[in-house]
């Protein structure tokens, strides 16, 4: 296979969690500026735009113009959280073929300002499983507790050992000064928060917010032209799940396919990584992750991050040392671009010294987008500080 | 039960799912079955997902399933219960589960269809504990 590298030259991610006087696309452009300066780079070096579903209007039309910018290469793919994830792996391609040498992504949204956190977009009537779902009202906690649930009964798994993923995400929120969530929880307090959807607790969901973030990827001339520590994308991938035909199996997620394809390529195996950034929409997505990505056997999870295994210090797999959506932040309701921006702080050497994993280089990053208990889509990212 | 309270949404129904919609205002759970691979599948399609032939036709199913998964949503203005159910006939459905004691589900229990009205009054199945 032909490979041309690829690096992470400049990473942003908003401050605020409420954006009662920022605008969506200002938080675009705040996130684009934001991650230009880290760069170092100018506005009239970006040739690649990539954006989710997140921008209004036409999407990348919308911001491409609010900051009249000039691009050769548009990718607007959309899979909801794990987008800025598959927009990375694509931003590869398209250095690799020439189609741009400097690719800005971004994501950002409003919805807790704008009273719609848990307002889901309007089902297309169009979309042939929408007569089949919608009437019994699916929503984001119930199918990914059902998945809970699954796993809960194929395998012995409790809600104690899910309740050690907030636990670790909180253990690391304490350190962000942007955190939402900055308390350390318990076990017991897991437990005893109100049930959300049986035998999802309310502390077993992220957190709701606003904000967003940005990365610029460029090719390796102009990555080491920069005054940067240099961050490589040694291996991408995505994949697909959804409910095969009425062959629903709920114990595996997309990071079955996108993860082992991604170590392949990296020529790498999971105890190679030294941090993991894993989408945390519930407890039960990362603890799904961590199996598929081949980080402990399926059906092990429960028992690979209880007792703090996922704390950073403490553990043998730190994860989401900024808090992740657990604790964090989950900007626009999708958690993918913080997955990106604190692997690659890691890296850096840039994360918070209370949470830093000493001489980090090699880290991943995996987001889920979509639902879990039907369509998602996995992007899976392994990132090399050279 | 709460359930007598609930709105259920009128289902957005295509054209080429319309028998399944009307089999229901019958009573009857309809599935497609393909004619050439002999696989069952859902939700229901004109073409078969595992062979792509075109050759499909509805079957009716006996009605019968386990919960493969459950959740009730205890937040919602009235309280539900989210429910996969794998038939009889073999794939795996979502529904609700309904006229139950939602804390005492389990997984793998049988359960058999029953019918409710949506607010347009089109029927659709639910499952209720066998």
């Amino acid at each position: 296979m032909s490979h041309t590298d690829a690096y992470i030259v400049g990473a942003y991610e908003h401050p605020t969690r409420k954006a009662d006087t920022l605008s969506v696309l200002r938080l675009h452009a705040d996130v684009a500026i934001g991650a230009l300066d880290d760069a170092g780079l100018s506005k009239h070096d970006i040739d690649g735009y990539f954006c989710a579903g997140d921008l209004p209007g036409l999407g990348p039309a919308t911001l491409i113009e609010y900051l009249d910018l000039r691009v050769r290469h548009i990718d607007s793919t959309e899979c909801g959280g794990s987008a800025p994830i598959v927009h990375v792996a694509h931003a590869v391609q398209a250095i690799a073929t020439g189609k741009c040498n400097v690719a800005l992504v971004t994501l950002a949204g409003r919805p807790r300002a704008a009273g719609a956190a848990l307002a889901l977009r309007p089902p297309d009537p169009d979309s042939p499983d929408v007569a089949f779902e919608q009437p019994y009202r699916p929503s984001t906690h119930n199918m990914y507790a059902m998945a809970a649930r699954r796993h809960m009964y194929e395998f012995g798994t409790t809600s104690e050992q899910l309740a050690w993923i907030k636990v670790a995400a909180s253990h690391h929120a304490q350190h962000n000064a942007n955190a939402m969530l900055r308390d350390v929880v318990t076990v017991e307090e897991v437990l005893n928060s109100p049930m959300v959807s049986d035998p999802l607790h309310r502390l077993d969901c992220c957190v709701m917010s606003d904000g967003g973030g940005a990365v610029i990827v460029a090719r390796p001339e102009i990555a080491r032209s920069l005054k940067r520590p240099l961050v490589k994308i040694r291996a991408a991938a995505e994949a697909q799940k959804d409910s095969r035909g009425g062959k629903v199996d709920l114990t595996y997620s997309a990071a079955a396919f996108s993860g082992p394809e991604a170590f392949a390529a990296a020529g790498l195996k999971p105890s190679d990584i030294q941090y993991v950034s894993l989408y945390d929409s519930f407890t039960i997505t990362v603890l799904l992750q961590l199996e598929d990505l081949g980080f402990c056997a399926k059906g092990e999870g429960g028992r690979f991050v209880q007792d703090g295994n996922l704390i950073s210090g403490v553990g043998k797999l730190p994860f989401n040392t900024d808090g992740g959506g657990l604790c964090n932040n989950h900007p626009a309701n999708r958690g993918g671009m913080t997955k990106i921006i604190e692997a690659v702080r890691q890296l850096r050497g840039e994360a918070h010294p209370a949470v830093q994993v000493p001489n980090c280089h090699l880290a991943l990053a995996n987001g889920i987008g979509g639902s879990l208990a039907s369509r998602h889509t996995a992007g899976t990212l392994i990132l090399e500080r050279m | 039960m709460n359930q007598k309270t609930r709105k259920i949404p009128a289902p957005m129904i295509l054209p080429d799912t319309q028998r399944f919609w009307d089999a229901a205002n019958e009573g009857k759970l309809l599935i497609k079955r393909c004619n050439d691979c002999g696989e069952t599948h859902y939700y229901p399609r004109d073409v078969c997902p595992f062979c792509l032939s075109t050759n499909t036709e509805w079957q009716e199913t006996s009605g019968r399933g386990t919960i493969y998964s459950f959740s009730t949503l205890w937040r919602a203005e009235v309280p539900y219960t989210l429910a996969f159910v794998t038939l009889d006939e073999g794939p795996t459905m979502l529904t609700n589960i309904v006229d139950c004691d939602p804390k005492a589900l389990e997984v793998g229990q049988a359960v058999r269809v029953v019918f409710r009205a949506a607010e347009n009054g089109q029927h659709l199945p639910m499952f209720t504990p066998a």
